[in-house]
């Protein structure tokens, strides 16, 4: 992290959605750095705000939600207050996107060949001929068979699978600096998963393409992520390189995820989970997110809202501040 | 005691009053009441219907004249513009028509046998839908194919086609004399046949949905008669789809009535619909008479119109995800 | 492809069949018809003579047989009100309602889908308002008041347009265009009109609903991810999938646009089927009826198994299934 660049960051984002009722605040004060060819894993509960940060980062985010404090900085400059023109410009070129279902992220009446040339065509000044060049070699490069021929096809004719390799070369057709990955396994069969996983990594990591890895899946964390970011309930409560968050993780949420994880060669009575759910984001509690499910909490846990600090590992957001290894 | 009670009752009234402001609030504040206070269109849609409807359901009371009885109207004032215009009679508030009946209480007549051929036609709609929607969807099998085929068939015959035809049927069967007193029965009979498949349909879907659960596969194992699963079980699911449907089934029913009796095969002049009212006034377009035809065309869009609005409304209300 | 047009074929020529014994229960439940062909002092004798070379007294899948060859070959039977030949009757104006119905749908599809994409499109609040507006009261306003205040503002005020005919025609054998002329252009205009209004207004609900809805898909989140131009994204991507329900409901619709022909030719008094029609039902004018059902059946699923071809060319994903 010391040595690599800094290639986008957020700091402070406070997102909120507009209700009659009152505003949802479903993000607050999110900070964190993306590296230069790093992979960032985000993983939380479904509703934690994963996603929301990947949509906020893309700009594409819902009429009703609104960024209402903090900025989003990409290679030195502001984006997050560009006009529409501009991030659009933005879009696919520099940071691209790739959402979970394979089966609705194509265009089912347009074939792959119009997706493909149509996108390199927006960014790139080739002609007709050369994109569809490019975009034939770029679906060989993702692993499909005959891409000539199949590139005529419409997105239908291809399996689960085939669809998330072509959604990867459409995110990745004109060497975006960044790539949000929503979810990208999350609806294919887990036989399929891996391979798509490490399809994603090895381009990635030739291209040197920045990933922000969303998931609510600790295992494809540890298996591709440089970094993970923990989100609860609209805000990182931990953050840290792989190793130290799977080995050493210091949050009780942390903590909770990976007990949750089923390992081999570990001889458990039962898989622990965290008692509860996590609260809807109109009646949060007060101070700390967690508190009301935490094992660990203490004076003051549900009136002081802890920040992120840095311990000699990883930056967590835990009142407590002896680790919870020496607590147990 | 009186201390007590004394000291009592005024925090009892302002306990009681502190629920009665809490239930006012919380219904104020609900959803449905939420989006009625927002839609001002709405709200006049709704005072403007409902005057529309106890005009026409009381015409006998607010019509100055009783159109149909010959003794009550005489030719002498026959033609005679609204009161507004200069040759404008105050007897006459709409102006007469060419026979000297009064335009104003025609259409209030108007109005409500409209209403009535509606309202009748729609409810009848519904019953035999839900009831062949519910038949359809719980046995299923060669019954449904059968109850879904007709449907099919039927969604793809046009009303007034299908009513022309009808008719056309009824006068060959009927004696000539009768061909008044029929075309009610015609007209409503045929709203109805085209117009239950759209209820059937979305019970079904329901119906289908349902009995798939398992609280009435349960029902079915503990003995319930199918009847009392449908009616207990099923039917309460579909109620809000079906109001829907209704609603919005009675500007059609209105509108199809009309058109049918503007092409002479609705209701016959002796008891005229606003759409025999149109029909008479506009022989008389061209001669200048615009009231006659005017005023029940205008009754007419503007019920239909209001009553759209609140079907609409009420679709927006309980299917929030179709806005 | 084959396989889909012969079942095609197969459902369309059961529909027409079933269409064609309805109007044969109707031929012989409804009146007699010896009543509407022989003069009313024959004798009984003749009557009956009548009725044995009609083929009266066959079966009834006998009579069906006969009836159903005997319209394949065009013989419809003789009009009792008019006592010419049905069929002719009917050639002679069937023209006037194709032509009608023609406009009326190239009207509604340019104008519905006009204004369906604009308020889909539309950022100004006032504009939606009013085309929503104007929507309601398309469907609220029927076609027969439409037609009257047409006529009162085009032809009674400003005396533009003409109130009824179809102005000069042109003829071409069995077919007799307006299309041609001045006079018949403008002569179909107004009618047109009042035919489409429901139609336009039904495209436009439509196609702004389905416009919305692939606006929330995530292949155009998606499409927007990728940096696609606002312009593509709109015009191409949403379009494209929101334009295909559009095409099945003007198949469905055909048989309201025929129906409602009926209504719009007897306001404009254009001389088409619409008018031979409520003229039979008003004398019960059996054959005529009888032969117009059919031949509208045909026209309905002639033009429903042509709208599912061009859906089958339009949308790809229908091919394989």
């Amino acid at each position: 992290m010391d040595d690599k660049q800094v290639i986008l960051s957020v700091k402070g984002l406070c997102l909120e959605f507009s209700h009659r009722k009152g505003a949802i605040k479903a993000l607050r004060d999110i900070s964190f750095d993306m590296c230069q060819g790093e992979i960032l894993g985000v993983v939380g509960e479904s509703g934690a705000g994963k996603s929301l940060t990947g949509s906020a980062i893309m700009g594409l985010l819902d009429d009703s939600a609104a960024i209402t404090a903090g900025e989003i900085v990409y290679q030195g400059q502001r984006i997050d207050n560009l006009d529409d023109a501009s991030r659009q410009a933005l879009r696919g070129k520099e940071i691209s996107a790739i959402f979970q279902d394979p089966l609705t992220s194509l265009n089912p009446v347009l074939t792959i060949e119009e997706q493909l040339t149509e996108t390199i065509l927006t960014h790139l000044p080739l002609s007709q001929s050369e994109a569809l060049e490019k975009a034939i070699a770029l679906l060989e490069e993702v692993g499909i068979a005959q891409a000539a021929e199949r590139i005529k096809q419409y997105p239908h004719q291809f399996s689960g699978g085939m669809r998330q390799r072509i959604v990867i070369a459409l995110a990745l057709c004109v060497d975006p600096f960044i790539v949000i990955a929503d979810e990208p396994t999350t609806a294919l069969d887990v036989s399929v998963q891996s391979q798509v996983l490490q399809l994603l990594k090895r381009l990635c990591k030739q291209h040197g393409t920045t990933v922000m890895l969303v998931t609510h899946d600790m295992g494809v964390i540890a298996e591709v992520c440089d970094r993970v970011a923990v989100m609860y309930a609209g805000e990182v409560v931990e953050i840290g390189k792989v190793h130290d968050i799977v080995k050493h993780p210091q949050h009780p949420y942390t903590v909770g995820l990976m007990d949750s994880i089923p390992r081999i060669g570990v001889r458990k009575k039962r898989l622990s989970q965290i008692s509860g759910s996590m609260p809807r984001l109109t009646e949060l509690p007060c101070g700390c997110k967690f508190h009301p499910r935490c094992q660990f909490k203490q004076f003051g846990c549900d009136t002081t809202t802890p920040c992120l600090k840095q311990t000699t590992t990883t930056a967590v957001a835990c009142l407590r501040d002896i680790s919870i290894e020496e607590h147990i | 005691m009186n201390d007590l009670i004394a000291t009592q009752e005024p925090s009892l009234k302002r306990r009681w009053g502190a629920k009665m402001t809490d239930i006012v609030s919380s219904v104020w504040d609900s959803d449905i009441v939420y989006s009625l206070r927002n839609s001002k269109v709405t709200i006049v849609s709704f005072i403007v219907m409902a005057v529309i409807l106890i005009l026409g359901l009381g015409a006998d009371l607010f019509a100055p004249t009783n159109p149909f009885d010959p003794t009550s109207f005489s030719l002498f004032d026959s033609e005679i513009p609204p009161v507004w215009t200069d040759s404008g009679d105050s007897r006459f508030i709409l102006g007469t028509d060419i026979q000297g009946r009064d335009v104003y209480s025609l259409l209030l007549y108007g109005v409500r046998i409209s209403l009535m051929v509606g309202f009748v036609s729609v409810l009848l709609s519904l019953v035999l839908g839900v009831v062949l929607g519910l038949i359809s969807g719980y046995f299923g099998g060669k019954v449904d194919a059968l109850i879904m085929r007709i449907a099919d068939a039927m969604l793809s015959f046009p009303t007034i086609m299908f009513a022309l035809l009808v008719s056309g049927v009824a006068r060959g069967i009927f004696p000539k004399e009768m061909h008044g007193d029929i075309s009610v029965y015609v007209i409503i009979f045929s709203i109805t046949a085209t117009g239950w498949m759209q209820y059937a349909r979305t019970v079904r879907g329901a119906a289908l949905l349902e009995s798939g659960k398992e609280y009435v596969q349960a029902a079915r194992v503990m003995g319930s008669s199918s009847a009392r699963i449908m009616f207990k079980h099923i039917l309460p699911n579909t109620i809000s789809p079906v109001l829907v449907i209704g609603t919005l089934h009675i500007a059609l029913a209105v509108l199809t009535e009309a058109t049918l009796s503007f092409l002479g095969v609705g209701m016959p002049p002796n008891q005229p619909s606003l759409g025999t009212l149109i029909n008479e006034g506009n022989q008389y377009l061209f001669s200048g008479q615009w009231w006659v035809v005017l005023f029940p065309a205008m009754v007419l869009v503007v019920l239909a119109l209001c009553v759209n609005l609140v079907g609409d409304w009420i679709r927006d209300v309980l299917n929030p995800k179709l806005r | 492809m084959f396989v889909f047009l012969l079942k095609r074929a197969a459902q369309a020529i059961g529909i027409v069949l079933v269409v064609a014994f309805l109007s044969f229960v109707m031929f012989q439940f409804v009146g007699d018809p010896i009543e509407g062909m022989i003069s009313e002092n024959a004798t009984q004798q003749e009557r009956d003579e009548l009725r044995e070379s009609l083929g009266l007294n066959d079966g009834v899948i006998v009579q069906y047989t006969r009836f159903v060859k005997n319209m394949a070959q065009g013989n419809f039977g003789i009009s009792y009100y008019n006592k010419s030949d049905v069929l002719s009757l009917i050639i002679e104006r069937l023209p006037a309602t194709l032509e009608l119905v023609f406009v009326a749908v190239v009207i509604s599809l340019v104008v519905g889908i006009l204004l369906g994409v604009w308020s889909a499109y539309s950022r100004n609040g006032l504009m939606k308002n009013t085309v929503q507006i104007l929507s309601l009261v398309g469907v609220s306003l029927p076609s027969f008041v439409a037609g009257i205040l047409l006529i009162v503002v085009f032809s009674v005020w400003l005396k533009w347009l003409p109130s009824h005919g179809r102005g000069e025609i042109v003829e071409f054998g069995y077919w007799s265009s307006g299309l041609l002329t001045l006079s018949g252009l403008k002569a179909v205009l107004l009618p047109a009109i009042s035919l489409s209004l429901f139609m336009i207004t039904m495209i436009m609900r439509l196609l702004k609903s389905e416009i919305q809805e692939t606006m929330r898909a995530d292949y155009i989140r998606f499409a927007k991810a990728r940096g696609i131009s606002e312009r593509s994204i709109k015009y191409k991507h949403v379009l494209k999938n929101s334009i295909l329900p559009v095409v099945t409901i003007i198949g469905l619709q055909v048989g309201g646009l025929i129906a409602f022909a009926v209504v719009t030719e007897t306001i404009f008094q254009w001389p088409g089927m619409g008018l031979l029609f409520i003229q039979a039902v008003n004398y019960v004018d059996i054959p005529v009826i009888s032969a117009y059902l059919v031949i509208v059946a045909i026209m309905f699923v002639v033009i429903n198994t042509f709208v599912d071809l061009i859906y089958l060319l339009v949308d790809p994903r229908i091919k394989v299934s």
